[in-house]
């Protein structure tokens, strides 16, 4: 309880003291300084989840699914801090963002983690509503960070849109209240996760199949699914990039989070039903529809972090089909799939970052001969792309295989479909990633500050999960399978 | 099934409920921006209304701390800084000019329609109250989610979402009784914050393209060659 309140406690403390930081020269260390805290916080109750199985009290309530969740957040959080020290001084001593600005920035940076890990972690579905909302406001106001019209524009739209799917999920929060009164005495215990889904067989199923469409679209909307999609790639694309990358790595995955945790509830409601898989197969459905369209859509993109971010609705969609077709084989590989599409997804995000820093223009049209200017930077791009696109022997090769095979047994006419997808996403990402690494450098190009060492351990992690998983993190994920399908695949 | 059947409280929920709905198409049609923000304060005071009735109804004190934190937020609060920023941004004149108002109207309509059908598999005897004020709630995030979509004015889009916040709100005051107050502090504090992010987003858009008609926001699509 004491790690899981600590790790709380320090992006709090981390977000009001980099707001009033007297020296702003040393906001990128303290922030680097607060994510390692909060990582050995996040480590430490990961560490006593392993012993105990889970750690719960007081509205909270950590088990594998969760806390396997928490320290991916907080890594990413961790090393995405060290690689935005650098970025964000090279933005501000180019003039474009001022001295409040980075005040915003960093004090942003730690609100947002506390949103991230307060999500996670908690066991109501009311908090959980107030946390995901709050990683809407604490990101908004950095999205414009840079105030050109096409920023200020895309927080407009991240807000109303993000703002009116939430506020959805809200009233399917509220549904589910109402269903949980109908059978709980206790009207402060209705909105725990863990007590609804110990009675979630009693929960009147009409009520929760309308409820969970309505937490459904409001969560799907973070989790970036079409055709709720739109404020994704603009959002990505005029941000500051580690802003991308930890929207990217961290709250799509969040918000995947807690739509898997209320198919749990609804799934138990539902079982005695006519339709028992309702929720897989919307989940199936959108996640398919969202993996084919955010494919096709690779092709036609000028914008690389735009890009990127539509590669990142693919990965999603893939994720959510893999959790809707359920069973164990399925659901641990879309859980292995969250884990190494974040670490890969931030990576490009900080490789991104310094490419257009060495271009000076975001346009995949300008940017060119990478590796010519600056080879880690180059070879980091196209190893990343490599590995994002699905090839062997990286980690999302493993996990995508697993889906397909776990396609292949219950639904095997769509495998054809996620193999034409893939394929058609692989074209997409190569036709344009493959001139910006080789082609010729334009006079004048200068290699920038750098600091790759996050980007390497990422990506140096993808591919010794591709190779092999470590024998304890198999068997944390299939302590998590098991919690979410009730049966161990190991 | 009948309405006139329930108990006299009951009723009465049901016809601050209905003034409710009617406040979210009088928002709707608004064309005047003072007039939109004063009826919207109207539906702020009629929300914590129905709270404090359902808080004297079933003895629920925290119910009445509820009602307060409406009357202060919606009822008053936003209003206030709506009309504050009305003022700074000189709009407190402004008429919005309504694209074919007869349609969005009867658009409404439909949505009011939708929502009961959607609320019609809950048939239980018991529940008639129930179902109609949940339909009603719906009816009125709806409204408010097509007011954000049907009006070009950035401030009367934030009124429609928080429009859409009274009807959540309203749903689960009177169907559940209320949700936990920590949830309860947690909404509106969000609610808090985003409308003084809105606040600080007026200005910023207003920057960028002289004007809050949002519809001249259209930098960003996929065809343009965005990028450079």
């Amino acid at each position: 309880m004491s790690a899981l309140l600590l790790m709380l406690l320090t992006p709090v403390a981390g977000a009001i003291t980099l707001a009033l930081l007297p020296r702003l020269a040393w906001a990128g260390w303290v922030n680097v300084g607060v994510s390692a805290v909060c990582l050995g916080a996040a480590a430490a109750l990961a560490w006593m989840v392993g012993v105990h199985g889970e750690v719960a009290g007081h509205s909270f309530r950590v088990d594998a699914l969760n806390g396997y969740l928490v320290v991916l957040t907080a890594f990413v959080g961790f090393t995405t801090a060290i690689f935005s020290r650098p970025y964000m001084r090279y933005v501000c001593m180019r003039g474009r963002i001022g001295e409040r600005r980075m005040r915003l920035y960093h004090a942003m940076y730690q609100a947002f983690m506390l949103t991230m890990l307060l999500a996670l972690t908690t066991d109501n579905l009311g908090v959980l509503w107030v946390a995901v909302e709050g990683a809407t406001l604490a990101t908004v106001l950095l999205v414009s960070l840079y105030r050109t019209p096409e920023a200020v524009e895309a927080a407009w739209k991240y807000f109303v849109l993000c703002g009116v799917g939430i506020a959805l999920a809200l009233f399917g929060t509220v549904l589910t209240y109402f269903a949980s009164q109908q059978v709980m005495t206790d009207p402060e215990a209705g909105l725990l996760w863990s007590a609804l889904y110990q009675r979630a067989g009693e929960l009147q199923p009409m009520v929760m199949r309308l409820a969970f469409v309505f937490l459904l679209v409001g969560y799907g909307t973070k989790v970036g699914l079409v055709p709720m999609h739109q404020w994704l790639p603009d959002a990505h694309s005029e941000g500051p990039t580690p802003m991308s990358a930890v929207l990217s790595g961290l709250l799509l995955n969040v918000a995947l989070y807690a739509v898997v945790r209320l198919k749990m509830l609804v799934d138990g409601s539902l079982a005695a039903t006519a339709t028992p898989h309702l929720a897989g197969h919307l989940l199936m459905g959108f996640g398919l529809v969202s993996f084919l369209t955010a494919a096709l859509f690779l092709h036609r993109q000028r914008d690389v972090k735009r890009m990127f971010s539509y590669s990142s609705i693919e990965h999603m969609g893939l994720m959510t089909f893999g959790f809707g077709l359920g069973g164990p084989l399925a659901t641990f590989a879309a859980l292995l799939h969250m884990l190494v599409h974040s670490f890969t997804k931030s990576a490009i995000f900080a490789t991104v970052g310094h490419a257009a820093h060495i271009a000076g223009t975001q346009s995949i049209d300008h940017i060119r001969g990478l590796i010519r200017t600056q080879p880690a930077v180059g070879w980091s791009l196209l190893i990343g792309v490599v590995a994002i696109a699905g090839f062997p022997p990286f980690g999302l090769f493993t996990s995508e295989f697993l889906l397909l095979t776990a396609t292949m047994k219950s639904q095997p006419w769509l495998t054809l479909a996620l193999l034409t997808g893939l394929a058609v996403a692989f074209a997409g990402l190569f036709r344009h990633v493959h001139p910006m690494v080789y082609g010729v450098a334009p006079q004048g190009q200068q290699p920038v500050l750098a600091n790759m060492v996050p980007v390497a351990v990422h990506l140096g992690a993808v591919l010794l999960l591709g190779l092999s998983i470590p024998p304890s993190l198999a068997r944390w994920l299939d302590m998590a399978t098991g919690l979410i399908t009730g049966t161990h695949l190991l | 099934m009948s309405l006139t059947g329930l108990p006299l409280l009951q009723q009465l929920l049901l016809v601050l409920a209905a003034l409710v709905l009617f406040t979210s198409f009088a928002l709707l049609a608004q064309a005047r921006l003072v007039s939109a923000i004063h009826v919207f304060a109207w539906q702020g005071v009629l929300v914590a209304a129905v709270t404090t009735l359902v808080a004297a109804a079933g003895q629920l004190h925290h119910l009445y701390f509820s009602a307060l934190l409406t009357l202060l937020l919606k009822g008053l609060a936003i209003p206030w800084m709506l009309h504050r920023l009305a003022r700074r941004l000189g709009l407190a004149r402004h008429v919005e000019s309504l694209r074919g108002p007869a349609l969005t109207i009867m658009a409404a309509v439909g949505l009011v329609i939708f929502s009961y059908w959607l609320v019609l598999p809950m048939v239980q005897e018991s529940l008639v109250f129930t179902r109609n004020i949940i339909a009603i709630s719906l009816a009125v995030v709806l409204i408010g989610l097509l007011t954000m979509v049907f009006r070009q004015q950035a401030l009367v889009q934030v009124l429609g979402f928080m429009s859409m916040e009274n009807g959540l709100f309203l749903a689960a005051v009177s169907a559940t009784g209320g949700m936990p107050l920590a949830v309860e502090l947690g909404v509106a504090f969000d609610v808090l914050v985003a409308m003084v992010l809105f606040g600080v987003f007026f200005f910023q858009i207003r920057e960028s393209i002289d004007s809050l008609n949002v519809d001249r926001l259209n930098r960003l699509t996929e065809t343009a060659g965005e990028g450079d």
